[in-house]
């Protein structure tokens, strides 16, 4: 997977000068924050569900070497092909491989985080074969060769307006209107001649049931729909932790996701696919498993359960931090809270280390988690690994006096009087407007209350 | 009772009215206060910018500094929390001020008067790891001449987050942006919490944008006569 090109300050810093990004971002991760808490407080044993969410994810992750096979077993069973990848360029090869056995220079794709990851667009394109996104927001970003800022809305960075410029400069010559009916419109016209065209589909997929070899996508669009049912071939890149052990277990998930994901009782289409049916959809299925530095997150016993995820963006839209900057920011195809842990344990620590800084630690996302992934325990040890992999050395040794201040009582009376004499030059009017470097980055923005005559110890000694 | 109080660091060195008011408070109700002097800090800066070992060697500091009282206080429950989170000595016998009025000792009228609008901002410690529910309402409630006024969003994060503040100012800043704009459009002259951390954060921006409304700790109201 590709690292952020640069630290998250730098890029957050540039994302909160777009006023327009900003008001979208707010309006958006408002509206469905607040209709996801409506209907969770719906379901009296919503905590329950979560538990069990958590047990089943917990359970996979434990014995994920039997789950795989038995996987693997169940799909070649029901005539589907399974295929197994180390990293992004094997799962790539695989695909194109498949494309180019049927001489198509076409496929149609469903809305995938995985395939995103592996970049497989690119390398099909390498290839001489383009990728077409039929979900309406990757469409969207496709045409403008722009990419998503969040895990299930991934135009949540663009409004209406530009979209109808920019079909109108693409797809939809003379289009006019910006209302969703008009827009949706356009895209259904230009999307349905892929669709029928189409002889190679390629999908992600939220779930893999090991016990039957079945393949869950859940959307709201339909258009997945079409491309796991109308072209003769398929292929579906599954991350090896999407796997549950049995049917019965996508139960909980299936109640889990909608109302975490869209704040909806149910998602409009839920495709689910075993093998091949003769005479009944894709007469060729394959099923591409990938690890691509997963086995590696799983060796690490609190990280692990990042892969417990299953991308419903709940944490995205409670987060204080991804509604302000957006996902760009975060330099990933993983935004949002479960991207700051998730992306370093991918990547490796030293190549994201600030992502796991991005946080105010508020917890709001391990609240709202519909899996129960206790994201700030996560990113404290991440910032761990952090700081052993390349802290700067100034601040180490601040951190190192702060130590040292802090070993007894008197070293610490000693520092706040210290503290009272270096602040004289900036005091004015009772506070301080203006630090030197490092600490200008607090009064860039923010006043300090200046210290007191007295520390609460001095007063104490003297009562 | 006997209650020995953990001013926190920032505490005991920028907002020493604040552990003041702790102090006259809990003496009003008759409970005698002592003040460990030895006590430094929790080590939760330390531990939240990745320094583990030496964070969790100042809470240990701590345990062993409060290790002869049964029930310690603090005003500041992200310091309650980390302690009774990370350092096991903690767990049952360390409270903050709010929390241990009204679920331990059972008062939720302490005598205060404070004629002022007031909102409360409940900060993500106090709301998600220490869980002091709706004590410090209660307490407000019973307060004297205080109207409590509705804070939009009042979930949401200050942006402050320890070093965050300044390791991502500019997210930071955005998000107390919207704070500050919350409690100005809740027409209160006091916005009120239980840490003064998020209080330097959020009184910092007030200040900054010239804003009528100002901050002041929960026990400093409480203490008001």
């Amino acid at each position: 997977m590709r690292a952020p090109t640069e630290p998250f300050p730098a890029a957050a810093r540039r994302e909160l000068a777009n006023d327009q990004l900003r008001a979208n971002l707010r309006n958006a991760t408002e509206t469905i924050r607040a209709k996801r808490a409506g209907v969770v407080a719906e379901l009296p044993d919503w905590e329950e569900l979560r538990e069990a969410g958590r047990a089943i994810k917990a359970d996979v992750l434990a014995h994920l070497d039997t789950y795989l096979v038995q996987f693997e077993q169940a799909v070649q069973a029901a005539g589907g092909r399974v295929h197994w990848a180390r990293d992004a360029a094997e799962a790539n090869a695989v695909v194109a491989a498949v494309a180019q056995s049927h001489g198509v220079t076409e496929v149609v794709k469903v809305k995938s985080l995985t395939t995103d990851e592996i970049e497989l667009n690119a390398a099909l394109a390498a290839e001489g074969i383009e990728a077409i996104e039929t979900d309406f927001a990757e469409l969207i970003l496709q045409l403008d060769g722009d990419w998503s800022s969040h895990i299930l809305v991934p135009a949540i960075h663009r409004n209406r307006t530009e979209i109808r410029d920019l079909f109108a400069r693409t797809i939809a010559p003379g289009l006019t209107s910006d209302s969703p009916e008009k827009l949706a419109e356009a895209s259904r016209r230009y999307l349905r001649e892929k669709f029928l065209d189409a002889r190679v589909g390629v999908s992600g997929g939220n779930f893999g049931v090991a016990e039957t070899g079945t393949v869950v996508v859940l959307e709201s669009e339909g258009n997945g729909r079409m491309c796991t049912t109308l072209p003769p071939v398929l292929v579906t890149v599954l991350g090896i932790e999407k796997l549950v052990p049995t049917f019965d277990d996508l139960g909980v998930f299936l109640q889990l996701l909608p109302r975490s994901a869209t704040g909806e009782r149910m998602n409009p289409y839920t495709s689910l696919w075993t093998g091949v049916t003769p005479g009944d959809g894709p007469q060729e299925l394959h099923v591409v498993l990938l690890d691509n530095g997963r086995t590696r997150v799983l060796r690490d016993e609190v990280g692990r359960q990042a892969l417990h995820c299953i991308r419903c963006s709940a944490c995205l839209n409670v987060c204080p931090v991804y509604s302000r900057t957006g996902g760009h920011a975060y330099g990933s195809v993983y935004p949002g809270p479960i991207g700051a842990i998730l992306t370093p344990q991918l990547v490796g620590i030293e190549n994201a280390a600030s992502l796991p800084f991005a946080s105010s630690l508020c917890g709001a996302c391990y609240e709202v988690c519909p899996v129960k992934i206790d994201i700030p325990s996560v990113l404290l040890h991440l910032r761990a690994a952090a700081v052993r992999a390349k802290a700067p050395l100034a601040e180490r040794a601040a951190m190192a006096l702060g130590a040292f201040a802090f070993g007894g009582g008197r070293r610490l009376a000693l520092a706040q009087r210290l503290a009272r004499l270096a602040q004289r030059p900036f005091l004015q009017d009772g506070r301080i407007s203006r630090l030197p470097p490092p600490l200008s980055a607090w009064t860039h923005t923010r006043d300090l209350k200046a210290l007191p005559r007295r520390s609460f110890r001095e007063w104490w000694s003297t009562r | 009772m006997r209650v020995a109080l953990l001013a926190t660091c920032i505490g005991d060195t920028l907002f020493p009215e604040t552990s003041r008011a702790t102090v006259a408070v809990l003496e009003q109700l008759g409970h005698e206060v002592v003040f460990p002097l030895q006590q430094t800090c929790c080590g939760q800066m330390h531990v939240n910018s990745g320094y583990v070992r030496e964070g969790q060697r100042l809470g240990e500091r701590a345990a062993r500094v409060f290790r002869a009282y049964d029930v310690v206080v603090s005003p500041s429950s992200s310091c309650v929390g980390h302690l009774r989170e990370h350092v096991p000595a903690f767990r049952d016998r360390l409270f903050e001020l709010s929390e241990l009025l009204v679920e331990r000792l059972g008062v939720e009228d302490v005598g205060a008067a404070f004629p002022h609008r007031v909102v409360y901002h409940p900060t993500c410690h106090s709301l998600r790891v220490t869980r002091v529910g709706d004590a410090p309402l209660r307490l407000l409630r019973s307060v004297r001449g205080l109207e409590l006024a509705e804070l939009g969003e009042a979930d949401e994060c200050c942006g402050f987050g320890g070093t965050f503040a300044v390791k991502n100012a500019d997210t930071s800043s955005a998000i107390l942006a919207d704070k500050c704009a919350a409690i100005e459009a809740s027409g209160a002259d006091v916005c009120t919490a239980l840490d003064g951390s998020c209080l330097m954060q959020i009184g910092g921006g007030l200040s900054r944008r010239g804003s009528a409304a100002r901050t002041l700790h929960l026990a400093e109201i409480l203490a008001a006569r």
